[in-house]
């Protein structure tokens, strides 16, 4: 791009309305869907803390009934998975640090990230009026399981899940919107230099990610579209012949079980959809914090790949109380297995890239490291259930409410305020106060492990999951009870404790620490911007080059202990040049 | 550099100054529209393939009664079905001739077969109404059974992929209306015909099984595992 091209694309978006509301600015699209995100998230932490009100304190609140605990079970769910996590992580960081780490002006389609925003937020606005139609939202559970879905009886099944879907579907256009966007610019638009080789795992991590989605979101789509037909449309693609409240329905010959093989089909993906980005901003923030290059590059991008690639054949594993032929419970068991492999490998290097790091305890690196305590107990749990034998008795339990809470919900929020906290500084300009965000992460993690932890036990004594209430479960010990009004104690501390980094964030948009360009002395490209927070366009008249990799941490003869990518090794300043010689062999 | 070398790369070795290959190598070319409609063609692909892979399982229920096969069955004949393929063939065919003529400068040409391709779209659109009327008047109305379900939702799905087909015409209509440099009319439209293409081969797919006799259906489903009923 030409020096007056740049000045032309820095300079046509100037009122208010282009320039914050109808933007184009990846960066301001970013800030536009976090925030989104985050408000359509905190609606989420609400609602679980109304399920947690009824579980520890069964029947003391009269505005939970059966219904409304359903409805609060699926919004929950439904809204953490797809609203806020992958919306926040591929719709917020991807947008603000594709271009930035890869030294691009803007997404290549700008027009088209901004409709993608808009489009997104529809979707959370149609999800949030099903509260106000009659029935309210679908209790259906997350997994909108048919035939119960769209059966009077069940919560919502009038207009809730008919509004579920449409805004399923609507956030689905607008994600194969931005994802087209997030993998072209990935392709066309780095940097002169900067080779696929050269990427943070941050954009490998999205990349994939992004990727999985375009292929995995189709089958939620598929499953939308054909549970719409059986709702408004009488017909039977998954409603088998059913008799419901002592009456014969239309519907006939349809399977569920087709319905739970496409739902799985995205579902499973989903979950690496929200995990490869997590991988990659953890991996960016050990290495930045600890000083050192991250350990094994070139094996952590390829796990990266494999993971997304093996994530498209483990599906059935959530179908085993389903029943399926014993080959492929074999088969799913297996693949389950072998994705641990390349798991774990990511995880051996994470610790290998602390071990005698100069490791700094800042509030990012602190819920970095917090998230490999919570990724790898979320994991070793994961191996359990993978097994056919081991999840039957388990899979209806409080074992799997453990299990990918902490997989699922904790490790990648734990990046996410690991993410926040390393970026904000370049986003805003300003530091986020160190004492706030330490008392932060030693509360949340603290207290998820209060919350999370039990719950395994509680699922090893048969406690079950989905229930309003215990009912007659005698083999149930009265202890559980305890358990259950204590993890509810502990739910509600972690909520308001939330509070606090939401007024840490506030606070600090004013009176925090001025930044200055690169507070992490980090390497990668974003910290490099003539500009913090960077301007529209990023770079000032002229884009950067790159020289080397990501992770020039400590290098042996060189005056600092980091080397930004777009820095040649005639202006590294060398102290040992013999020393500085053999590190570059 | 292929992907394997781009992969195998170990990017924590220094290069000489003034010898980095990535600062030797010239870029890739820049036209970020075709990769992004690769991915399109991909993602769409998988759409139409989980709805064919739905068909297929749903096929082994006892419900399930093909619309071809026998000689009273609507779909047993398809006359209408090959007159549509034949128009939606030929507007894929207009479309590439308008490309041809763009590469060669013939713009005016290049115009009049895009237009042409433009209404052949909208006369294939029109004409696969026509056969939903006269299914549905035969008494194979979208309720009447699962194959008439899928009948209508698959043609409907190709309907509403073509109709961006149809946007994508218009707008290179729009750049010849502007008297836009030949070169990026030339990128424009030959996005448009490579989609023209994927909605004619995935149509010709998606005639071939709607129009399958019960006894292909139960062959194909039972290659991609599902028989007996059983799909699990």
């Amino acid at each position: 791009m030409t020096a007056s091209a740049d000045i032309a694309h820095q300079e046509h978006s100037n009122s208010f309305l282009t320039k914050y509301v109808w933007s184009q600015d990846h960066k301001v699209i970013a800030i536009q869907y976090g925030v989104t995100a985050i408000m359509v998230g905190v609606v989420a932490l609400v609602l679980s803390a109304l399920m947690r009100l009824q579980l520890g304190f069964p029947d003391q609140f009269s505005f939970i009934n059966p219904a409304s605990y359903l409805q609060f079970v699926t919004m929950h769910g439904m809204i953490m998975v797809v609203y806020l996590l992958t919306a926040l992580l591929l719709g917020g960081f991807g947008n603000y640090l594709i271009p930035l780490m890869l030294g691009a002006r803007d997404m290549v389609f700008p027009y088209l990230n901004m409709l993608s925003y808009w489009t997104y937020l529809l979707s959370v606005l149609v999800l949030m009026a099903s509260f106000f139609v009659p029935g309210g939202p679908t209790g259906a559970g997350w997994t909108l399981y048919p035939p119960q879905a769209i059966l009077p009886g069940t919560p919502g099944s009038e207009m809730g899940i008919l509004m579920m879907l449409v805004s399923l579907g609507i956030f689905i256009v607008a994600f194969t919107m931005g994802g087209l966007n997030y993998v072209c610019t990935v392709l066309q638009a780095r940097a002169r230099g900067m080779t696929l080789m050269r990427m943070p795992l941050t954009i490998w991590g999205i990349f994939v990610a992004t990727i999985m989605g375009l292929l995995a979101f189709p089958a939620l789509l598929v499953s939308a579209i054909m549970m719409f037909l059986d709702s408004v449309a009488g017909t039977s693609f998954f409603m088998p012949a059913i008799m419901s409240l002592g009456e014969q329905l239309d519907h006939g010959g349809g399977s569920p079980i087709l319905f739970q093989h496409l739902f799985w089909f995205f579902g499973h993906p989903e979950v690496y959809i929200v995990a490869l980005p997590a991988f990659g901003m953890v991996s960016d923030v050990l290495a930045t914090h600890a000083r050192k290059n991250i350990f094994g590059y070139r094996m952590m991008v390829w796990a990266i790949v494999i993971i997304g690639g093996l994530s498209f054949v483990v599906w059935a594993h959530h179908m085993y109380v389903s029943g399926m032929n014993p080959y492929f419970g074999f088969f799913f068991a297996t693949t389950t297995l072998i994705i641990a492999v390349p798991t774990a490998l990511k995880v051996y290097n994470w610790i290998l890239t602390l071990w005698r790091g100069n490791i700094h305890l800042t509030v990012p690196m602190l819920f970095a490291i917090g998230f490999i305590f919570t990724f790898v107990h979320g994991g070793l749990s994961g191996l359990f259930l993978g097994n056919v034998v081991i999840d039957l008795p388990l899979s209806d339990t409080y074992f799997v409410v453990g299990h990918f809470h902490m997989v699922m919900g904790v490790s990648p929020i734990m990046v996410l305020f690991a993410a926040i906290y390393h970026w904000f500084p370049k986003i805003t300009g300003r530091m986020l106060h160190t004492g706030m965000g330490k008392f932060h992460f030693w509360a949340t993690f603290v207290g998820t492990y209060l919350v999370f932890l039990p719950m395994h036990y509680l699922g090893f004594l048969g406690v079950p999951r989905r229930y309003f209430a215990m009912g007659g479960t005698d083999f149930i010990p009265a202890s559980a009870q305890s358990l259950n009004a204590s993890i509810t104690v502990s739910a509600l501390v972690i909520a308001v404790v939330q509070l606090v980094f939401i007024y840490n964030v506030i606070w600090s948009l004013r009176h925090g620490k001025a930044a200055g360009h690169n507070p992490w002395q980090a390497t990668t490209l974003e910290w490099q911007t003539p500009d913090t927070p960077p301007k529209h366009g990023n770079w000032g008249p002229s884009e950067p080059v790159v020289y080397r990799w990501a992770y020039d941490y400590s290098v042996p003869g060189a005056r600092d202990d980091f080397i930004p990518q777009n820095v040649p090794d005639s202006e590294v300043v060398v102290t040992d040049k013999l020393a500085f010689a053999k590190a570059g062999t | 550099m292929n992907i394997w070398q781009k992969l195998t790369d170990k990017p924590w070795l220094a290069q000489p100054e003034g010898m980095d290959p990535a600062l030797l190598q010239s870029p890739e070319p820049y036209w970020p529209e075709r990769i992004a409609l690769r991915f399109f063609l991909v993602t769409a692909s998988v759409v139409f393939s989980l709805f064919v892979m739905t068909l297929l399982g749903r096929s082994q229920l006892p419900d399930f009664h093909a619309l071809a096969g026998e000689p009273w069955l609507p779909l047993s004949e398809p006359r209408q079905l090959w007159w549509n393929s034949a128009i939606l063939l030929l507007s894929s065919i207009s479309m590439h001739l308008g490309l041809v003529f763009a590469r060669r400068s013939r713009l005016h040409q290049a115009m009049l077969a895009t237009a042409c391709s433009l209404l052949l779209m909208l006369l294939f659109l029109l004409a696969q109404y026509l056969v939903w009327q006269q299914l549905a008047f035969a008494g194979f109305g979208f309720t009447s059974n699962p194959a008439s379900n899928y009948f209508y939702l698959l043609t409907a799905v190709h309907g509403v992929h073509l109709l961006g087909g149809i946007v994508a015409a218009c707008w290179v209509l729009w750049y010849f209306w502007q008297q836009q440099a030949a070169s990026h009319i030339i990128s424009k439209l030959s996005l448009s015909v490579t989609y023209s293409h994927f909605m004619l081969v995935v149509w010709l797919l998606l005639f071939a099984l709607l129009t399958s006799p019960a006894s292909t259906i139960d062959t194909l489903a039972a290659l991609c595992g599902f028989s007996g009923g059983r799909y699990d």
